[in-house]
């Protein structure tokens, strides 16, 4: 099993004429992704890679009976492309786009609360079930399915702990990067609570960075409601306060919260034990299966 | 960014909040101008990014001429943490009664914005959350609507804020939230509010950050960017597009994506070294992106040693190495020892490309690191 993607998931790309667009949507193909359409104003009729391209996405996901997107919008019309995606019925968007001004995420937030569609990101680089489906960006051939689940704010720090995976012959379930801005559709605690239920993953790797209380709350919900063992990272141990870390999200404030020792600090309180180095959290995993 | 108080207050002052009579001057002369036309006392104020310019000697109080021009020959030129000073607001000084905080900005975990306003204006107001949170009045915006007038009513009442003041106070949080939203900002902050004896209100001091992904639509503000007050490398590094951030440490380091390169630092740490840098070169960089980071870190006269670490997602192992090659290709020796670890995407063909007599290669990231930490350690005994 897996969560939120598999072989049966019908993509729709948002954005697909543009060159990051072609590139990935050929990739995706590549992995066995189901891309079943594009959508992009005003290049209706059109194809790339052999998939037909819609004006709107909802027109997609009628004649395509698509039931997620990823959306690779440039950022002026990100969050608009991103409204679009959550006025039809789809159950997935995925934002890969970088850069969205965090005023047009605050509206796009509102909006979320009142859909049942999932949002993942934006800034990140997608999800994977390996040998399934990808959505995104993310190098296919690093994975290996398996039976450990990953969720993560950073798109590169993935691929080195997911290397550290399946050096050791160490699957995955599922991989998730939820995305490195401030404002974000899917939280480590939607993620691992999807991970909990999900009967195939046996042990959870969560990569957390400075910035915001989410991987707080993480903690919390795994001591609460976890029985999966989860292993830890933390980027950021080194940061200096009030500097922004290349993402959005990653930053310690003046007055000291969103730190590397406060997450560490509420992860360990919570029985996780966080790697001081990548390879380590991958130690931890081994440990659990 | 940051702007600085004379163009917050330009910013406020145009939308219709009160702020005090004021000039920018960058001379004695300028400042003795100002004075002259302002009258006394008049508050002299460095316009530097720095906290607590007031206990820092940053800001002065003029009652006469000979106190103006002994304030301004001090503040200007001073070093105000790390910072020169080349301008001061020369402001009328508010004979005040009260001072209150009024602020919006970014609630993170709600997502949405939040207005926040306390009667203890005047002091460091993440403080006054930590000692005395019940003294802040908070509340929630829907991005979708709006500040309603009502609510800013409610939360000035809430705070506390003396009746006779309390609409003005109100109408002033109403415009902050008006520019918050036009303009972008991440945070609008005024503290103090001053309250004067003649029951006026007027904003003492300016916040506003402006979200820099949005600057691309606020091109008015983009221009205000301070590029001569920041590090000349990060202003570089500006020019060149990449996610920089300077550090006090000798260990260079270059990769791809925030995650991984903020590791690396952490690694550098670990290991018992010190990084110099943060500087992530983005996704799907092409060779010359390479040299010219490259080149950016060699710059820094505080690197002795640089680690390149590249997990290849969308950015390709041989542009990487072409890239390595190119910049160093330049130098009859090398300046500083390069130890280069390539991974994921074309990574094996990347390892073929690289110049072997150039650089050192290593294939996992602790190693990698370990023996920048090393190199570093040699050239500093």
């Amino acid at each position: 099993m897996s969560i939120f993607v598999d072989d049966d998931t019908r993509v729709v790309v948002q954005g697909i004429t543009g060159g990051e667009g072609k590139f990935h949507t050929e990739q995706m193909l590549e992995y066995g992704t189901n891309v079943v359409a594009g959508a992009v104003p005003g290049k209706g009729g059109q194809e790339v890679a052999g998939v037909p391209v819609y004006d709107t996405v909802d027109e997609a996901v009628d004649a395509e009976d698509a039931d997620a997107s990823v959306v690779f919008v440039p950022p002026a019309f990100a969050g608009d492309a991103v409204f679009e995606a959550l006025d039809t019925d789809l159950d997935l968007v995925v934002a890969i786009t970088e850069g969205i001004p965090t005023q047009d995420m605050a509206k796009v937030n509102k909006r979320l609360s009142e859909v049942d569609t999932r949002l993942l990101g934006p800034n990140c680089p997608g999800i994977i079930t390996p040998g399934e489906a990808k959505l995104g960006i993310l190098p296919g051939n690093i994975f290996e399915a398996g039976n450990v689940g990953l969720v993560s704010r950073s798109g590169t720090l993935t691929y080195q702990v997911v290397s550290n995976l399946t050096e050791r012959g160490i699957g995955q379930t599922t991989a998730i990067g939820i995305g490195g801005d401030p404002i974000i559709g899917t939280s480590f605690v939607d993620a691992l609570e999807a991970f909990e239920a999900d009967t195939d993953t046996d042990a959870v790797v969560m990569c957390g960075e400075i910035g915001g209380e989410d991987e707080e709350q993480a903690a919390k919900f795994i001591a609460e409601h976890m029985d999966t063992p989860v292993a830890g990272f933390i980027a950021g141990r080194t940061a200096p306060p009030g500097k922004r870390m290349g993402h959005a999200g990653a930053i310690v404030s003046g007055s000291g919260t969103g730190t590397a020792e406060s997450k560490i600090g509420a992860l360990n309180d919570a029985g996780v034990p966080v790697g001081d180095t990548p390879n380590e959290v991958a130690d931890h995993i081994e440990d659990f299966l | 960014m940051r702007l600085h108080e004379y163009q917050a207050k330009q910013v406020f002052a145009d939308a219709g909040i009160p702020t005090p009579d004021s000039r920018l001057a960058s001379t004695v002369e300028e400042v003795m101008d100002a004075v002259d036309e302002i009258g006394y006392p008049a508050a002299i104020k460095a316009q530097v990014h720095v906290g607590g310019r007031g206990k820092a000697g940053g800001i002065e109080i003029a009652t006469s001429e000979a106190e103006a021009r002994e304030a301004a020959e001090s503040i200007l030129g001073m070093d105000l943490k790390g910072y020169t000073v080349d301008k001061v607001l020369v402001e009328a000084g508010v004979d005040f009664e009260n001072e209150l905080y009024v602020g919006i900005t970014m609630d993170r975990g709600e997502g949405e914005p939040v207005a926040m306003v306390s009667t203890e204006g005047g002091v460091d107001i993440e403080s006054v959350a930590e000692e005395t949170p019940e003294k802040i009045a908070r509340e929630h915006i829907d991005p979708a609507f709006g500040l309603h007038p009502y609510q800013a009513r409610k939360v000035v009442f809430e705070a506390g804020i003396p009746k006779d003041v309390a609409m003005d106070v109100a109408s002033i949080l109403t415009t902050l939230y008006d520019l918050y939203e036009s303009k972008d900002a991440s945070e609008v902050e005024i503290n103090p509010v001053m309250i004067t004896g003649d029951r006026e209100v007027v904003a003492a001091d300016a916040v506003m950050n402006i979200d820099e992904d949005a600057l691309f639509r606020q091109p008015e503000l983009a221009e205000m960017e301070d590029e001569a007050a920041g590090d000349e490398l990060e202003a570089k590094a500006n020019e060149y597009g990449f996610d920089y951030v300077r550090l006090s440490g000798n260990v260079g380091i270059i990769g791809n994506g925030a995650g991984l390169v903020m590791t690396t630092l952490d690694l550098v740490d670990y290991y018992g070294g010190a990084p110099a840098n943060f500087l992530d070169i983005g996704g799907g960089a092409k060779a010359e992106r390479v040299a010219n980071a490259l080149e950016m870190v060699f710059a820094d006269e505080n690197v002795d040693s640089v680690v390149f670490n590249i997990f290849g997602g969308i950015t390709r192992g041989d542009e990487v190495a072409k890239g390595i090659n190119e910049a160093l290709a330049q130098f009859d020796e090398i300046p500083k020892p390069v130890v280069v670890r390539l991974a994921g995407t074309n990574a094996a063909e990347g390892m073929e490309i690289l110049n072997e007599d150039l650089v050192q290669v290593e294939s996992t990231l602790e190693d990698a690191v370990q023996r920048a930490v090393k190199n570093a350690e040699e050239v500093t005994q």
